[in-house]
């Protein structure tokens, strides 16, 4: 797959996003607070945390849809602090959503389609027309959105409106529709919430593969600190908003703060 | 058994992407537009001809109009008949202005003024959704209902106060006005109305189409694939609103003959969304459904006691009209709320592994 075209190339293991001393309130309620992390090209960022510790907070910060009252975030080098999510789109973030954010009444087909909108370019009057250059284009990311069908092996359900599927096809498709923005930066909230163990392979799989086949930079939130350890090279801990720990699977386990934060504390 | 896609394959995602992808469905539209262009105008009576296939025709292209907006985009709009009016009298003035000019072109041309309203009354989309669009789309309703009645430039300064319908030849051939036969009416707005039926299809299928139903299905996501709300509502809103205005300029110029602001009232957009409702959300052919539905049903009630030798006062035919109509809506609702065209699919469906259920 081709690299997104805007921003400077970032090479494996440099930082290609980092987030720096953001803090995120809503009113009173502090869901972020002052929490630094980088994640590297190429590598797999778990994000985890007990419930409400701020991880999909942290999401929408990285694209856009809340914006921080303090600290930066710097994407491929270019530091912003407000980013409208198309924008973020344009950079090469694409993102999976925790309760799935299919368009309903469309087709899979049809919905991993629009994940390539932006790399559409023929303008209205040939889409009228949809003859020659707008067919022929149409035609090139049929051929790029059947390679990410195959890849899912999803070739069954192409035209069967998402609405109607199970759940656990619905997140294969949601991660088609990510993976046809062909991203830099990809955002998966909880990929395997609510599925059975034979699911969680499948998609395990699908993210690993993801990540070496086509070099994607992957940021997971998930629950199951089985598929964490196994998948992520290195994990971020929130409790509270607060980053509590950051390092490897290894060193994130044995780390007593994170111990307590899901055990809880004697008191 | 005889519709059935077997043996069918495609070779090309060019040939897989096409309009009608099964054999039997190519041979039934050509079937379908061998009748509507050649064998009605030869057949038809002109009372067919000028009280049932034009008006439907008409409705159809509204409908369609509607459908963009309501059915694709989900922004739920009562401002139609306003806009179809923009349409009509923005083609008044363009015949006075341009004498010279062809109709058809004038008409079309009507068209981007409605557009541009439409655009302009579209931008409330952008902050509110659902029945607080359709209460800001009332008021341009109401708005544009007011200019049709208080603005006298509009109609040229006519005692009438209403749009009296020039006659404009093409070819020799009067196309509008009293002199305009209704087999040629009828075909020129068969002409549009299947032209532009084809052009907002290839517009559904690609990639715009794609990002309209996208908006409606779930905007957050949508935002987060890159596209830009404000863009696609307001692209939605003027693409819809032309199509209306056309609809309503051909409503005066090729069927009426001749309007006062009344025909563009809140009733008339009433008529389009239920034409909508019942066709079918989010479905072409379910615009022509609906449009021949409530424009036809009513006919077909009048004719029913005459035919059957019946003898009903006038008057009464007309409450059971409206009486038949109200409750035949309100059963279809019920029975089958995607409206006539999911009908339509399950019919399709059924034929398709017939003799088996399924």
């Amino acid at each position: 797959m081709r690299a997104p075209t805007s921003g400077p190339e970032v090479a494996a293991g440099d930082v290609l996003l980092s987030v720096e001393n953001v803090s995120l309130s809503f009113g009173g309620v502090k869901a972020v607070t002052d929490v630094s992390f980088d994640i590297r090209k190429g590598e797999i960022r778990a994000i985890i945390g007990p419930n409400g510790a701020g991880k999909t907070s942290m999401l929408n910060v990285i694209n856009g849809f809340y914006h921080p009252q303090k600290g930066r975030i710097s994407f491929k080098g270019k530091t912003r602090s407000k980013m409208r999510p198309h924008e973020a789109a344009h950079g090469g973030i694409a993102r999976t959503f925790q309760n799935v954010a299919l368009f309903r009444g469309m087709t899979a087909l049809d919905n991993i389609m629009a994940g390539r909108t932006l790399k559409m370019h023929r303008n209205f009057f040939w889409q009228l027309l949809r003859f020659g250059p707008a067919l022929a284009e149409e035609v090139e990311h049929r051929h790029r959105v059947e390679e990410i069908i195959e890849f899912l092996e999803i070739q069954a359900i192409r035209r069967v409106q998402v609405g109607r599927l199970p759940y656990g096809l619905q997140k294969r498709v949601e991660l088609g529709r990510a993976l046809a923005m062909e991203p830099e930066l990809l955002l998966l909230d909880e990929p395997m919430a609510g599925m059975n163990l034979e699911e969680k392979e499948d998609m395990s799989r699908f993210v690993l593969d993801v990540n070496n086949h086509y070099g994607t930079t992957i940021a997971l939130i998930e629950h199951d600190m089985g598929v964490v350890m196994d998948l992520s090279d290195r994990v971020v801990v929130l409790d509270h908003g607060i980053k509590i720990a950051d390092g490897t699977p290894d060193q994130v386990k044995s780390n007593q703060k994170v111990i307590d934060a899901y055990l809880g504390v004697a008191h | 058994m005889f519709y059935r896609e077997a043996g069918q394959f495609k070779t090309s995602y060019s040939a897989d992407e096409s309009v009608f992808p099964i054999l039997q469905d190519r041979i039934g539209i050509a079937v379908i537009l061998g009748l509507a262009f050649v064998v009605i105008p030869l057949t038809a009576t002109s009372f067919t001809l000028s009280s049932v296939l034009i008006p439907v025709l008409i409705f159809s292209l509204a409908a369609i109009g509607l459908n963009l907006l309501t059915g694709y985009t989900g922004l739920l709009s009562l401002g139609t008949g306003g806009f179809m009016g923009v349409g009509a009298y923005a083609c008044y003035k363009l015949t006075s202005l341009f004498p010279n000019a062809n109709i058809i072109v004038l008409i079309l041309a009507s068209g981007f003024f409605s557009a541009g309203i439409g655009a302009v009354f579209g931008l409330p989309s952008l902050r509110i959704k659902g029945f607080y669009l359709a209460v800001a789309t009332l008021a341009s309703q109401f708005f544009l209902s007011w200019c049709f009645v208080r603005v006298p430039w509009l109609v040229n300064y006519n005692v009438s106060n209403a749009i009296e319908v020039p006659t404009r030849t093409m070819f020799d051939i009067p196309i509008t006005g009293p002199n305009a036969t209704p087999m040629t009416r009828y075909l020129v707005v068969l002409s549009i109305v299947v032209g532009m039926t084809w052009l907002a299809s290839n517009l559904l299928r690609g990639r715009i189409g794609r990002t309209w139903m996208a908006v409606r299905d779930m905007d957050i996501a949508a935002e987060l694939i890159g596209i830009r709300l404000y863009r696609t509502k307001l692209l939605a809103f003027a693409v819809s609103s032309f199509y209306c205005g056309v609809a309503g300029a051909m409503m005066v110029f090729l069927w009426l003959g001749a309007a006062e602001a009344d025909s563009f009232n809140i009733n008339q957009s009433f008529l389009i969304l239920f034409m909508v409702i019942i066709g079918g959300l989010g479905s072409l052919i379910g615009s022509f459904f609906g449009a021949a539905f409530i424009w036809g049903l009513p006919i077909v009630l009048k004719m029913l006691p005459e035919f059957f030798g019946v003898k009903i006062h006038a008057a009464t035919v007309e409450h059971l009209q409206f009486m038949t109509l109200g409750a035949l809506i309100i059963f279809f609702l019920v029975v089958e709320p995607h409206g006539l065209a999911r009908l339509w699919q399950i019919g399709k469906q059924k034929l398709r592994v017939w003799p088996f259920p399924y």
